[in-house]
C-alpha cells in the first residue's frame, strides 16, 4: 500500500514498474531532434483514415498496441486501463480501444494526461488490485485546433509565444512486479488560476501550478533539485519554462535550472517558424516519456526523474464568457 | 517569498515576446498593397475591353474570391497568411478564406449540419454587423438627406 508522506506525497513501498513503453509520432514530430527515438513516425496527418479525430485513435491504438508488445502481454491481461485525451468525452482515447476489452478509466488531465495515467496506473498496481496496467494518451494537431481554435486552412497569425500541440501518442504498461522502470512516488497537484485569459498563452497559465508541486513534492519527500537526474515537464514551452524557473526562484529560492527539461522544447526543432515557443498536448510529454525518457532510464544513464505533467483548463466555451484558464 | 497576481502578471509579460510589429507591418502593407494593385490592374483591364463599370464592379471581386478559395483548398494561403496578416485578412480574401476554411474543416460532419452549418462560422458575425451597420447608416443617410 502506498504511504502518505508529507502533505501530498503518496511513496510507493512495493514500487510498481514501467514493464514496456511505446510511442508513435506525425511527421513533424519525426522531423524533430528526437526523431530517432519514437517507435513510430506517420508521414501522413490523416493515418490513412477518414477524419483527423479518426486519426488520432488509431494513433492511441497503436501506441498501447506497440506499448502491450514491448511488456510482452496482451490486452486481455489488463486489468485496467486509463487514458484521455484533449478532444471532447477523450473520444481519442475511447473509440482508439474499444476493440481491444480492457477496463476503461477515461481521464481528463488536458495536456498532462500522460502523468496523470501513470499516477493512478501505479497506485492501481501498488494496492494490489491490479497487476498489470495501461496508462496511454495521444493528441493530433489538426483535431485540436478543430476543437479549441481555428479551421486548419484559415489564415491567421499566431504570436511568438503560442506552442504546437504535438500529433503524437504514448503508452505505458504499469506491472506490479518484475523488471522494468520503478515508480517510487506520485504527487497530485493542486488546480492554479493565476488569471491568465490569453489562450495562446498557455505556458504562462501552466507554470504556477507546476512550480507548486515541484515545491510540494521536494518539501514532501525532503530532497533538493539536484538529487534528481532530470525535473522534466511536460509542455511550458520556451515562456513556462522561463516563468518556472524564475518563480521557483523567486519564490523558494531554489534554482532548478540545471536539472529542468521540459518535454515542449524537445519535441521540435524551434527554429522552424511554425513552432513559436514549443510543443505542447498529451502526446506531447507521453511520445517523450514513453520513448526517449524510458529507454535513457533503462540504459542507466540517468537513474532519477522527476517527471511533472502540466495542463492548461482550456475550454472552448469558457473563455468566449470571460473566464480565466487554470 | 509569495508572488501576487500583478507580479505574475508583470513576469508573464517580460517572459512572453511580443509579435515583431514592425515586421508584420510592413509585410502586411507589401501584401495587402499587392492584392489591391492585382485588383486595380484587373479592372484596368477589363475597362479597356469595354466592360461596363457595373460588371467590373462584379468581376474584381469575383476573380479574388474563386483565386482565394482554390488557394485555401489547396493549403496554401494559410501559409501566406501566416506571414502576411492583415494583409490577407483585410481584402475580400480575408472574407472568402473565412468561408471556405471552416466549409472544408467540417466537411466530415457532414453537408448540412457540417459544411452547412459552420460555414459561416468565421464570416458570420462579419455578416450579421455588416448589415446592422448598413442599416444604420442607411437610416441616417435618408434622414441626412431629406
Amino acid at each position: 500500500m502506498p504511504i502518505r508522506k508529507g502533505r501530498y506525497t503518496l511513496e510507493f513501498v512495493n514500487a510498481p514498474v514501467i514493464a514496456g513503453s511505446a510511442s508513435v509520432v506525425g511527421k513533424k514530430e519525426g522531423e524533430g531532434p528526437l526523431g530517432g527515438e519514437f517507435d513510430k513516425i506517420y508521414d501522413d496527418t490523416t493515418i490513412g483514415e477518414q477524419t483527423w479525430e479518426k486519426a488520432e485513435s488509431a494513433m492511441h491504438r497503436d501506441a498501447v498496441t506497440r506499448a502491450l508488445a514491448s511488456a510482452d502481454v496482451s490486452s486481455s491481461d489488463v486489468d485496467l486501463f486509463f487514458g484521455g485525451d484533449l478532444l471532447n468525452q477523450c473520444v481519442g482515447t475511447a473509440f482508439g480501444i474499444k476493440e481491444m476489452e480492457m477496463p476503461c478509466v477515461g481521464l481528463y488531465g488536458a495536456c498532462s494526461t500522460m502523468a496523470l495515467g501513470l499516477a493512478f496506473a501505479a497506485l492501481a498496481a501498488e494496492t494490489g488490485i491490479a497487476q498489470t496496467v495501461v496508462a496511454a494518451t495521444s493528441s493530433h494537431f489538426c483535431s485540436a485546433e478543430k476543437q479549441f481554435r481555428m479551421p486548419l486552412e484559415y489564415g491567421n497569425q499566431s504570436p511568438p509565444y503560442a506552442q504546437r500541440t504535438a500529433t503524437a501518442a504514448g503508452a505505458a504498461v504499469v506491472k506490479s512486479s518484475g523488471s522494468g522502470v520503478k515508480i517510487q512516488s506520485v504527487i497530485i497537484g493542486i488546480i492554479k488560476d493565476v488569471n491568465v485569459k490569453d489562450s495562446n498563452n498557455m505556458g504562462a497559465a501552466m507554470a504556477p501550478a507546476a512550480c507548486q508541486t515541484i515545491i510540494d513534492f521536494l518539501r514532501d519527500t525532503n530532497t533538493k533539485p539536484e538529487d534528481y537526474d532530470m525535473i522534466l515537464t511536460g509542455d511550458l514551452g520556451d515562456v513556462g519554462s522561463r516563468l518556472l524557473i524564475e518563480l521557483l526562484q523567486r519564490q523558494e529560492n531554489t534554482d532548478i535550472s540545471s536539472v529542468h527539461a521540459d518535454c515542449g522544447l524537445m519535441l521540435y526543432d524551434l527554429n522552424n517558424s511554425d513552432i513559436n515557443s514549443g510543443g505542447s498536448g498529451c502526446g506531447c510529454s507521453a511520445s517523450i516519456v514513453c520513448s526517449y525518457i524510458m529507454r535513457r532510464l533503462k540504459a542507466g544513464e540517468i537513474k532519477k526523474v522527476f517527471f511533472v505533467g502540466t495542463g492548461a483548463l482550456l475550454s472552448a466555451i469558457t473563455p468566449l464568457q470571460g473566464d480565466s484558464i487554470p | 517569498m509569495s508572488i501576487t497576481g500583478n507580479q505574475y502578471n508583470e513576469m508573464v509579460k517580460k517572459a512572453s515576446p511580443p509579435s515583431p510589429k514592425i515586421k508584420n507591418f510592413i509585410k502586411a502593407f507589401l501584401v495587402g498593397g499587392l492584392i489591391c494593385a492585382f485588383g486595380e490592374g484587373l479592372a484596368q483591364i477589363f475597362k479597356a475591353l469595354d466592360i461596363s463599370k457595373i460588371k467590373v464592379d462584379a468581376l474584381v471581386p469575383i476573380i479574388l474570391i474563386v483565386i482565394t478559395a482554390i488557394l485555401t483548398a489547396i493549403g496554401v494561403f494559410d501559409k501566406i497568411a501566416r506571414h502576411a496578416g492583415a494583409g490577407t485578412i483585410v481584402p475580400i480574401t480575408g472574407f472568402a478564406n473565412s468561408i471556405v476554411s471552416p466549409a472544408m474543416e467540417f466537411q466530415s460532419e457532414g453537408r448540412i449540419l457540417g459544411t452547412g452549418a459552420n460555414m459561416f462560422k468565421i464570416a458570420g458575425p462579419v455578416i450579421v454587423y455588416g448589415s446592422a451597420t448598413a442599416i444604420i447608416y442607411g437610416i441616417i443617410y435618408y434622414i441626412a438627406s431629406r
